[in-house]
């Protein structure tokens, strides 16, 4: 643990330190890595929607992604892999008072987490669910993940990945999620806005961030850094709001459709259980607020 | 503090033990479960789920048993008791997420309806091979609490006790029951609400920001935050400090973990729990619990009919294991006969503690069925040998 | 700013200035401020931080327009800016970039 780094010239604070856990900053996330720059989007639209972090929990699992509840000022739950959304489930319907969010990356989210992630979104659950997409398992050394580009080079497919990733939008919107976007870490100002509209969203709701990563990804398909990726988001990110989710596939190093692509009205897993209980008891129902004491 | 009585059952019951179970929960105010159906623990999730509405709570059948073990350790951290019940299989599934609310120190009860194992086995028949993953299926060092109830009222009141020490001790707490006391009906009488006494949860009385995720006292138990009432606490499975925060070096892993062996060890005093009967002067004890404590009996009376010098201790509570009665009789009895519904487990425990001071005789059965009570009474003949 | 045609209220117009405040030692030397500055109003410096990054500085002080979009792609919250008091503009500067 390193002592906070002396600070020179700068009489005043970062505006997101309300948010972050200073003791804990600089985090570990590598130079030019996207992670950090979700979170600034992320702590941007708490602010922008004014939402009182008091009542926001996040939870996290494994990975790179998976260490943003640490840095995060919030009552943060950093879970197994891959179990971050159960855990949220269980924390939302005991205490339906609570905002959850969950904050992982693709890896830990679609390929352990899948079978949580589609059921998660079938029920309609009222999550809102950050999955930062970098298209490897990151932390523990660049392995392929079920989001990995066809060829890509990772070190568990070192003479290109052969198999067909994921295309998560698709993922999300045919297992019921309500809201679908996918940004870049570029398009940081739309990124922001998809989180707030995320969060005020009643449901399931999947922002996915493609964000750059360098040390890994980058580095063994020789991109360059983070930057050369962002560059990359520059020139090849398209913006299609509405499209269909089957035309979102991402190949290597090819066109990046972004935008937002679901957003509807889906009673919410506990909208449903009041209804059902309602129609079979009648007022002998007592609507349910939380479980918590 | 007194049972809400919207949970409480009260009057006399033929219900079998899962339904007791269920109803020992909702009584103990659980009013979170989260569960994936597998033979022969099901009736507990079918009877939460059948009350749950007019009580007033939640119930989710999750989509694997990994699920449900997390989505009980989410609901807990948000406020509510909360529990799943499952078998041999799902048992080993939920294992990692087992020891990641001991981590935690998240309070919650994980019920086993033991049946044939290993592997998919024999689901519906009843088996007590799981003894040993109770105490060491996740990975790592740690400690766990056990209950093993002998009968659907048993059941009732253990699952009560259950929730109660997972308060005090903020950790899982497993009920090891298995499929014949699950599937037995037998009477139970649930006591009116004033008279079932519950542990309330812990929360802290500090107040945010100088709270402390895991400051802990005497007892070595750490007080629980509010969720959502700006404490901003972090929590997480990697070794931590007490601020939650990770620490990965040796010298926070040694901190961490003797304290979560030493937060049961030193107070298993007052969490053991096991019957005795006719102990003083006896040649042989006869060591059991859950369903094979029953089975026993009469192997018992036949035995002393005989003229056998024979004592009974029944385990209540199977971890922590009662070590100190068990050296304590090896110095006085001939020798320990342990019956269980598997091929030696428990018995490990009783000849490790009993140093050889006496001979430890296992009865094991692979599973499937009961003992045949003769099987034990020749084994405790030749005990007394 | 460059226009084809000067706009009938450009003597109202109030260009934002902003501040940039650069937290040096946070700094990893990623390089995306730089890049995505719209004004070229950073570059990256010569000098190390305490870890031997290269953190950037301001070519120009004036070229802030507090758009803050440095501050939301830094991953690092090392620079963010404010805004400087706004300046009526009296005349129409080109700038390059």
């Amino acid at each position: 643990m390193r002592a906070e780094a002396p600070v020179r010239e700068q009489p005043r604070e970062h505006p997101m330190e309300s948010l972050l856990r200073m003791d804990r900053i600089p985090h570990i996330w590598c130079p030019t890595c996207g992670i950090g720059t979700a979170l600034t989007a992320f702590a941007a639209a708490l602010e922008e929607r004014e939402i009182a972090a008091d009542s926001v929990s996040i939870v996290s699992g494994i990975g790179c992604t998976g260490r943003v509840a640490g840095y995060t000022k919030l009552d943060s739950y950093h879970t197994t892999h891959g179990r971050a959304v159960p855990f949220a489930v269980g924390l939302h319907l005991a205490n339906p008072s609570l905002k959850v969010v969950v904050f992982s990356g693709d890896g830990d989210l679609v390929g352990i987490g899948g079978n949580h992630f589609i059921h998660a979104a079938r029920r309609n659950v009222d999550l809102t669910v950050v999955c930062v997409n970098n298209f490897l398992y990151a932390m523990t050394g660049g392995q392929a993940a079920a989001t990995s580009p066809l060829t890509a080079n990772t070190s568990t497919s070192p003479y290109g990945n052969f198999e067909r990733p994921f295309n998560l939008p698709l993922l999300a919107a045919s297992s019921g999620a309500v809201y679908v976007a996918r940004w870049t870490a570029l398009h940081i100002r739309r990124l922001t806005k998809a989180f707030g509209e995320a969060l005020e969203k009643r449901g399931f709701s999947l922002v996915e961030v493609i964000a750059p990563c360098s040390t890994l990804y980058a580095r063994r398909n020789r991109l360059g850094t983070g930057l050369d990726l962002m560059k990359f988001y520059h020139d090849n990110s398209e913006i299609r709001h509405g499209a269909d989710p089957n035309d979102l596939d991402i190949g290597f190093q090819e066109k990046i459709i972004c935008g937002k692509f679901v957003d509807i009205e889906r009673p919410t897993f506990l909208d449903a259980m009041n209804q059902r209980y309602r129609e079979v008891f009648g007022d002998e129902y007592q609507e349910y607020g939380g479980s918590h004491g | 503090m007194k049972a809400d009585p919207k949970g409480v059952l009260t009057g006399a019951h033929y219900i079998d033990g899962n339904f007791a179970i269920a109803e020992g929960a909702l009584a103990a105010e659980c009013r979170f479960f989260a569960g994936y159906p597998i033979t022969p623990s099901t009736e507990i999730a079918e009877r939460f789920v059948e009350r749950i509405p007019l009580v007033g709570g939640v119930f989710v059948q999750m989509e694997d048993e990994l699920g449900s073990m997390n989505a009980v350790l989410g609901a807990s951290w948000g406020g509510a008791k909360s529990m799943t019940c499952t078998s041999g299989p799902g048992f080993s599934l939920m294992m990692e997420n087992f020891g990641l609310g001991l981590m935690l120190e998240t309070p919650c009860v994980v019920v086993n309806v033991q049946r044939g194992g290993p592997s998919t086995g024999l689901p519906t028949l009843p088996g007590q091979g799981d003894m040993m993953q109770a105490r060491w299926g996740s990975h790592g060092d740690y400690e766990v609490i056990a209950l093993a109830p002998d009968s659907p009222q048993e059941g009732f009141e253990l699952a009560i006790d259950a929730f109660n020490l997972s308060e005090r001790y903020r950790m899982p707490v497993l009920v090891m029951t298995d499929e014949c006391v699950g599937h037995m009906t037998e009477k139970v009488v649930i006591p009116a609400a004033e008279e079932i006494e519950l542990e309330p949860r812990r929360y802290t009385k500090k107040p945010p920001g100088q709270f402390l995720p895991y400051e802990v006292g005497e007892d070595l138990v750490p007080d629980a935050p509010y969720p959502g009432k700006g404490y901003r606490f972090h929590v997480t499975g990697l070794t931590h400090d007490e601020r939650g925060y990770p620490v990965i070096n040796e010298e926070a892993q040694d901190k961490l973990v003797r304290r979560l062996v030493d937060k049961v060890k030193k107070n298993a005093d007052n969490i053991m729990r096991y019957e005795e009967a006719d102990i003083d002067g006896a040649d042989v004890v006869v060591v059991s619990y859950g369903i094979t404590s029953r089975v026993v009996k009469p192997a018992l009376a036949k035995a002393k009919k005989k003229g056998i010098k024979v004592g009974e201790l029944r385990l209540v509570v199977v971890w922590p294991f009662p070590e100190g009665r068990i050296r304590e009789l090896a110095g006085s009895v001939g020798a320990f006969v342990v019956p269980e519904l598997n091929l030696g487990q428990v018995v490990l425990e009783v000849e490790r503690c009993a140093a050889g001071k006496c001979r430890t005789i296992p009865v094991t059965h692979a599973g499937g069925g009961v003992h045949d009570p003769d099987v034990i009474f020749e084994a405790i003949k030749e005990a007394a040998k | 700013m460059k226009f084809w045609r000067t706009p009938l209220d450009v003597d109202r117009l109030k260009i934002p200035h902003g501040q940039v405040y650069i937290i040096k030692d946070r700094c990893k030397g990623c390089g995306f401020c730089v890049e995505y500055c719209p004004r070229g109003a950073l570059e990256m410096s010569d000098e190390f931080n305490a870890k031997g990054y290269h953190p950037p500085r301001v070519t120009d002080d004036s070229l802030c327009v507090n758009c803050n979009l440095c501050e939301m792609l830094c991953p690092e919250f090392a620079i963010f800016c404010v805004p400087k008091e706004q300046t009526e503009a009296g005349e129409v500067k080109h700038v390059e970039g």
